[in-house]
């Protein structure tokens, strides 16, 4: 069974570029909002959505994603809505790999089983669950490969030689590497430890690297070149939404994307 | 029934505890294990924590037998273990001095923690004063609110508290904005938490220093007694104060452990704090354990009048110890543990916190109908002083002129 994720991947490689992932928490500022938002920035360029399951306690992000779960919670989303935006995407024709992210605890209330399934019937490519370390997914995993779904974990500067074996050794589709050691949210500059922890994960296994946390501008992106295989981009895209009128969302996420990907130079 | 081997090396307690966190925390957590195991053999270590524990905390504290109470309520005899009486005014130190010696065993200099009723928090500071550390409490506004006695005491001892003012202002968003700043600041940043939860090792590790209370209480009720009690009964809130009674407990089968859990305003309302009574398995704060969450695993204000019991989850064991009915867990109204309040302080002079009012209130319902040679023990985790504004406040001025 081919999986988007992989797909997209070799494209990518095929074309010599660096990939680019935004993320945006589906319910964000609405159920039909986000949508939109998210067919905008596949529009733009986008290789691939991470989608994100609002969560009541996401405990590794930071203020702004924070704000934006608690928002489309306030809208009233539910995980079912999160799978019903993926099979509106779909339908719509949107090709690229879309890649739940959420919490463990959301997977578990929803039943673990029908959700996965349920998921990859909807046409999701991935998962990323935040707060499930490798050693604990194995029932998890088997549901995934069962339905076709990678899943996909996080790997953070801090972690050791051991660690980063079990990851890549459990690890699917591609490994996250965590940009930044902290919460989700965008930084002035990326990590100066960043290139030694990519290198030191690129030594161990030859599946993509895509770093996200701490990510919002194109010369991020541009820095990564070379060094990792994609980049994701979540408290800056929730930003962009947030200071944009109603009615200008589409159209600045749209710009906002085009700029990430090197489509347009910003401010043009 | 082997919980005494509990848990696991992954941090397992049957199916609860585990680790579910961020990667960024799984070596800092390893390294954690690695610190307390070794801590644990070591000779200097426990030599130094137990003269702190007698010069400094105080220990043994008092196994009192409630004579009065006794005789008000008119059936079992009633122990009282005085963790009131404990330096700071709660069983909290004996955890927090503990780990403080780990955490400069282990050569961190900042310590952060999350504090609910601010025992823990004070608790907290009191050692990093002691030890020269620099020590950070993330509390709910809301509990910075109704604990105000508490939020000076911290800052009079050197602690800088980070006002938490996401979700419902209380100990669940203190400790998630805890375990954020840890996530920031994990490379010279030791995380004290006070309750026996989050991800492994802490629900083992606070056990282990806060049985402390179960191990006097045991050897106490042997020599004035004669015997082991018929129930321990203790508050459970995270379930740091119960865990720390019970465990010595486990294997002495002929004790009953009931752990008292705040009903609010009652169990069939939506404003309670009865993880055990009312709540499903889910995950939060790094462990599995019951939870208080809707049908989409959206984790639900808890309420309690008492800070301390205010949380939507629960130590991991003791979620083990109710499916294994190894303990029994009941819930007491926020006007129950009121008229508990009222009770030990008329009846004995002891003004008790509001958390353990819980278990007192509980027990002025089981001790009348037991038999006079029958015995309870209370675990009392602390006293009252910071709940005298929350009582004034709930009892009406005519009592406070």
């Amino acid at each position: 069974m081919t999986n988007r994720i992989d797909e997209r991947f070799a494209l990518m490689k095929a074309e010599g570029r660096i990939g680019f992932m935004p993320f945006l928490t589906v319910g964000f500022p609405d159920l039909e909002t986000s949508v939109r938002l998210v067919k905008a920035m596949v529009d733009a360029g986008a290789d691939g959505i991470e989608l994100g399951i609002p969560f009541s306690d996401p405990l590794a992000d930071g203020p702004t994603i924070q704000r934006s779960s608690y928002a489309a919670l306030q809208a009233g989303t539910t995980p079912e809505h999160v799978l019903e935006a993926v099979r509106r995407l779909r339908a719509d024709g949107v090709a690229v790999p879309l890649i739940l992210m959420g919490y463990l605890n959301t997977f578990l209330a929803c039943g673990e089983d029908r959700f996965i399934s349920d998921a990859a019937a909807a046409g999701a490519d991935g998962l990323i669950i935040v707060d499930l370390p490798p050693e604990e997914s194995d029932e998890t995993r088997a549901t995934c490969t069962a339905t076709g779904l990678h899943l996909i974990f996080l790997a953070s500067p801090t972690s050791d030689e051991q660690r980063l074996d079990e990851i890549v050794s459990r690890a699917s589709g591609f490994v996250y590497c965590v940009g930044q050691v902290g919460v989700t949210g965008a930084r002035a500059e990326l990590s100066q430890e960043l290139p030694d922890f990519i290198r030191r994960l690129r030594a161990k296994t030859n599946l993509p690297l895509a770093v996200g946390f701490g990510i919002s501008k194109r010369e991020h992106v541009v820095a990564l070149e070379g060094l990792a295989d994609a980049a994701i981009v979540g408290a800056a895209v929730v930003e962009t939404v947030e200071n944009a009128p109603p009615e200008e969302r589409e159209q600045r996420i749209r710009d906002y994307v085009e700029v990430l990907t090197g489509r347009t130079e910003p401010g043009t | 029934m082997t919980a005494p081997t509990l848990p696991d090396a992954l941090g397992h307690f049957g199916p609860y505890g585990g680790r579910y966190v961020p990667e960024t925390l799984m070596v800092a957590l390893n390294e954690l294990t690695a610190a307390f195991t070794a801590a644990q053999d070591d000779e200097t270590f426990r030599v130094e924590l137990n003269s702190l524990l007698r010069d400094y905390v105080g220990r043994p504290t008092a196994l009192y037998c409630a004579e009065h109470l006794t005789k008000h309520l008119g059936g079992a005899k009633i122990y009282i273990k005085r963790e009131d009486l404990a330096h700071t005014g709660a069983h909290k130190i004996n955890n927090a001095i503990a780990q403080g010696l780990l955490a400069r065993r282990m050569g961190k200099k900042k310590i952060f923690a999350e504090t609910g009723a601010g025992q823990h928090g004070v608790a907290t500071a009191t050692v990093c004063a002691m030890l020269g550390m620099e020590c950070t409490v993330f509390m709910g506004a809301e509990d910075v609110r109704r604990q105000s006695l508490n939020v000076f005491r911290m800052k009079l001892l050197g602690a800088k508290v980070e006002v938490v003012e996401s979700g419902s202002k209380t100990l669940k968003d203190a400790m998630n904005e805890a375990i954020r700043g840890w996530v920031t600041h994990v490379r010279d940043t030791y995380y004290l938490i006070g309750s026996a939860a989050g991800p492994h090792p802490y629900p083992w590790l606070v056990r282990e220093f806060q049985s402390v209370i179960g191990k006097e209480a045991r050897a106490q009720i042997l020599q004035q007694e004669g015997r082991l009690p018929d129930i321990a009964v203790a508050c459970v809130g995270g379930g740091s104060n119960a865990i720390g009674l019970f465990y010595p407990f486990l294997e002495d089968t002929s004790v009953r452990l009931i752990g008292v859990e705040a009903a609010g305003e009652g169990v069939d309302t939506d404003r309670h704090a009865a993880t055990l009574s009312k709540g499903t398995p889910g995950v939060l704060h790094g462990s599995k354990s019951y939870l208080l969450q809707d049908e989409f695993g959206q984790v639900q204000e808890a309420h309690s009048i008492s800070a301390g019991l205010d949380y939507p989850g629960v130590g991991p064991e003791h979620s083990f110890l109710k499916d294994s009915h190894r303990a029994e867990y009941v819930a007491i109204t926020d006007k129950e543990a009121l008229e508990g309040f009222k009770l030990l302080s008329a009846t004995e002079g002891i003004i008790p916190a509001l958390e353990p009012s819980h278990a007192i209130a509980h027990v002025a319902k089981i001790a009348p109908s037991m038999k006079k040679d029958e015995v309870i023990l209370l675990g009392l985790s602390g006293r009252g002083d910071k709940d005298i504004n929350t009582v004034m406040a709930a009892l009406g001025l005519d009592h406070a002129t």
